[in-house]
């Protein structure tokens, strides 16, 4: 293997890796801060153990997200110098932004939230933790803003004398319309995430019959949470399809292996055979369904990859404009499919649990599903990365910079398989760790309420077994 | 001043403010079996620096971010070119993230054992190898007329660059050990003031060769004054400490690591990463820096929230001014209680 193909496999790597992490710090800050926010305002103390028990697995999850999200900003410049040459004046300042105004405020917050239980006034902590949310979703929209320019580059020039790109308005970068749906697209994502584990942990208990004061209504927020994620999800990515299919024709094409235009095209559950446009062998088709997708209208023409790649050589030239069709064909599939399975869940469990009832202990097949849909999202995330990462191949900036013309020139094969074993090996063993320490801290569950003998005013108590 | 000097300026503030801060960080982390007798300890060492520790990282997530968007050609030559360098401090801070944060996460002596041995390792390789990387910017290193960087791993171990580390290394861990002094008390305290006196001479011995190798190879006027500064804020410190003066002996150490780190810019300034190929291939803040507009922008979204972040990062150290007491110790394990669970707030 040559260095690039080492560099993308660990670009891909650390970045699916890193996005295990960042939605559900996104959504369980927010979820923890309602929590706080209903302790307060009922003064009802189940919350606040509520407020802490989600807290203590939020912590551990961000942790694991900051380790690795340091890896990200450094790689670029590590691994693809070239890239980062080309797309510098326009890329670096969306980064630096959101250092400034989202790493800071989520750091800084995060600590005076962690230590500051006995030192700040309840409101100012309070605000602490949501100041944190806010922090991540921040960083989420400038961290995209910078991957949709990579989808779908606005606002510069190429510079004649350098041959880079020119940044000529940073208003167009950080309003370009892809970032903006997938940005909510993303934000949808990261919900889902944290009300699947809230479902699958409280549903875990409750099936144990414990601690049923704090993880009923942690059900209950977990299942609405997942609901409306799953529905905006849904709305958003419909956006983003008509969005990509004006943008990256071929992308819509792969997502579908549709290799002639069709008009009206029908969408495919799934195809045995090879997707290489020749034999075909069985597909479960719903018609027109594609055309849906990609223009709103069930009649739609939808291009076909072989159009596009004929379109796309007389615009750039000579050469190969298509990505590996398996790859985006099954994780586009694959993503919509984990997608509505969490629906699928949220709506039975909020059935299932419709004015106040709990589902008995023996219905094991809910719980059992609850506790494993905790894996949905994540799955249906990364299939939607590598699917939307993939789709643009060859590029890495969409019709102005190729992959193989970004990795570092001067930087060995050797040097990157060299980084890309001992990342890969410490990710496995942090997995190895954070999987441990979530499940026992999530088995252990929310502390016991204090007994009628032990009056101690939960604020009064030192917090330090909660934090460090 | 120009809008490409002004972001060389910001950039030296920023790596300022990396190393003053993060910098006492990395020195609790080496101190910790040094300073901190058993677990309970070394617990109250964590929490010193717990509320504060990752917001004093991100001075790096943003020096990286600022040199990419201000610099983009001085960040792609120095990634690519300290690559496997990068990629052991980029082990050690992931690693120590979680040694801080997992710790206290159980109960179990031996998982709290091996995190604190990993805190102590993962704090150690960045503090030297900063110093190597900045030793190796400031003297140049092989880069060929495309910018790229030519020389191997081992080109960065020089002993120029490696007294560079030995220099962070050691101040790094003397200012952990005044912060100390600063933030704990009782015999923890005494132990630390004790560190400081002991290896303050050595880091100031390796400061000034360090800084004074640096002044006879590139040095100005300029660069004299603030690595003078350094020496004198130095001594100034370990004086205070001897003094029983915490406050002023971190305000010593803090201001010698601001102005060892802006002789080193100032050293290296118009230049961002000389070439010692050929002085022709060299990056400076000219030719590696973005466009006029894009400067411009950063410049005011600079301007615009670097008051903020200053005024409420500045507020969370007035929020955990205290010292750390032995109150403040992690509640002991109940006898017979499982290992593996998770550690609760004492009632």
């Amino acid at each position: 293997m040559d260095a690039l193909a080492i560099a993308r496999w660990q670009f891909g790597i650390t970045t699916v890796y890193h996005f295990l992490f960042v939605p559900l710090t996104i959504g369980l800050s927010f979820l923890t801060a309602g929590l706080q926010t209903a302790w307060l305002r009922t003064g009802k103390e189940r919350y606040l153990r509520a407020t802490k028990f989600w807290g203590r697995l939020f912590l551990i999850n961000f942790a694991l997200g900051v380790a690795t999200g340091i890896v990200q900003e450094f790689q670029f410049g590590m691994a693809w110098s070239e890239y980062s040459r080309f797309v510098g004046d326009v890329f670096g300042a969306p980064l630096a932004i959101e250092g400034l105004l989202a790493f800071f405020l989520e750091s800084t917050f995060l600590g005076l939230w962690i230590f500051g239980w006995d030192r700040l006034p309840r409101r100012i902590h309070l605000a602490c933790i949501w100041i944190v949310g806010i922090g991540t979703t921040l960083s989420a929209y400038f961290i995209l803003a910078a991957n949709a320019w990579m989808q779908h580059p606005v606002g510069f020039v190429l510079d004649p004398v350098t041959h880079t790109a020119r940044l000529t308005s940073i208003w167009a970068v950080l309003t370009n319309s892809t970032a903006l749906v997938a940005f909510a697209h993303t934000i949808a994502a990261a919900f889902l995430t944290a009300g699947m584990l809230m479902v699958a942990v409280a549903a875990w208990h409750l099936r144990r019959d414990q601690h049923a004061d704090t993880m009923r209504p942690s059900l209950r927020v977990g299942l609405w949470t997942s609901l409306a994620a799953c529905a905006l999800a849904a709305l958003t990515g419909d956006i983003d399809g008509k969005i990509m299919t004006e943008q990256q024709p071929m992308k819509m094409a792969a997502a579908e292996a549709l290799y002639h235009s069709a008009q009206p095209a029908s969408f495919s559950l799934f195809t045995i055979g090879s997707l290489n446009g020749q034999s075909e062998v069985w597909s479960l088709r719903l018609p027109g369904l594609l055309s849906f997708l990609a223009t709103g209208s069930f009649h739609g023409q939808v291009q076909g990859i072989d159009n596009v790649q004929a379109a796309e050589v007389a615009k750039y030239g000579p050469g190969t404009y298509t990505p590996v069709i398996p790859v985006t064909y099954w994780s586009f599939r694959l993503m919509i499919g984990f997608g509505l399975l969490a629906a699928l869940v949220a709506l039975a469990g909020l059935w299932l649990t419709r004015r106040g009832r709990t589902p008995a202990p023996t219905r094991r097949w809910f719980y059992r599903a609850a506790v494993w849909s905790l894996l949905l999202a994540p799955i249906a995330s990364s299939f939607g990365w590598i699917f939307t990462e993939m789709g643009r191949q060859p590029w890495s900036v969409f019709g102005v910079l190729a992959t193989r013309q970004s990795v570092s020139p001067t930087v060995g094969a050797g040097t990157v398989l060299t980084s890309l074993i001992v990342l890969t090996l410490l990710y496995a063993a942090l997995a190895v760790i954070e999987v441990g320490l979530m499940t026992r801290t999530a088995r252990h569950g929310p502390d016991d309420p204090p007994g009628p003998a032990d009056p101690a005013e939960p604020e009064a108590e030192p917090q330090l077994g909660f934090a460090y | 001043m120009s809008l490409q000097n002004l972001w060389f300026t910001l950039i030296a503030v920023l790596w300022c403010g990396y190393f003053l801060l993060e910098g006492f960080d990395f020195g609790v982390g080496v101190l910790l079996h040094l300073v901190g007798r058993d677990e309970a300890e070394r617990g109250l060492m964590l929490r010193a620096i717990g509320p504060v520790w990752d917001g004093n990282e991100v001075w790096l997530l943003v020096a990286g971010g600022a040199t990419f968007a201000a610099f983009p050609q001085w960040y792609a030559t120095l990634f690519s070119g300290f690559y496997l360098a990068l990629l052991l401090i980029l082990v050690a801070l992931i690693v120590r993230v979680l040694a801080i944060e997992y710790r206290n996460k159980e109960a179990d002596p031996l998982w709290r054992r091996r995190w604190d041995l990993a805190h102590t390792a993962s704090a150690a390789v960045p503090a030297l190898l900063w110093g190597v990387a900045f030793g190796n910017i400031v003297r140049g290193v092989p880069i060929d007329a495309a910018h790229n960087y030519t020389g191997s791993f081992f080109t960065l171990l020089n002993p120029y660059a490696l007294l560079g580390g030995l220099t962070t290394l050691s101040v790094f861990t003397l200012h952990g050990a005044v912060f100390l002094a600063l933030k704990t008390d009782g015999e923890l305290r005494d132990r630390a003031r004790k560190a400081v006196l002991l290896l303050g001479p050595a880091a100031a011995v390796f400061a000034v060769v360090f800084l004074s190798w640096t002044q006879i190879h590139q040095g100005t006027a300029a660069t004299g004054v603030t690595a003078v500064l350094a020496a004198l804020f130095v001594l100034g410190g370990l004086y205070a400490t001897w003094k029983d003066r915490d406050g002023w002996a971190f305000v010593g150490t803090g201001a010698a690591i601001v102005a060892a780190t802006a002789t080193l810019f100032i050293a290296l300034h118009p230049d961002v990463m000389p070439s010692s190929t050929s002085a022709a291939f060299s990056l400076t803040v000219a030719n590696a820096s973005s466009s006029h507009y894009t400067l411009t922008v950063m410049s005011w979204v600079a301007l615009a929230f670097t008051p903020l972040v200053l005024l409420y990062q500045g507020w969370t150290y007035w929020v955990f001014r205290a010292r750390i007491t032995g109150r403040d110790a992690l509640p002991p394990r109940p006898a017979g209680s499982p290992a593996t669970e998770p550690l609760r707030p004492a009632a």
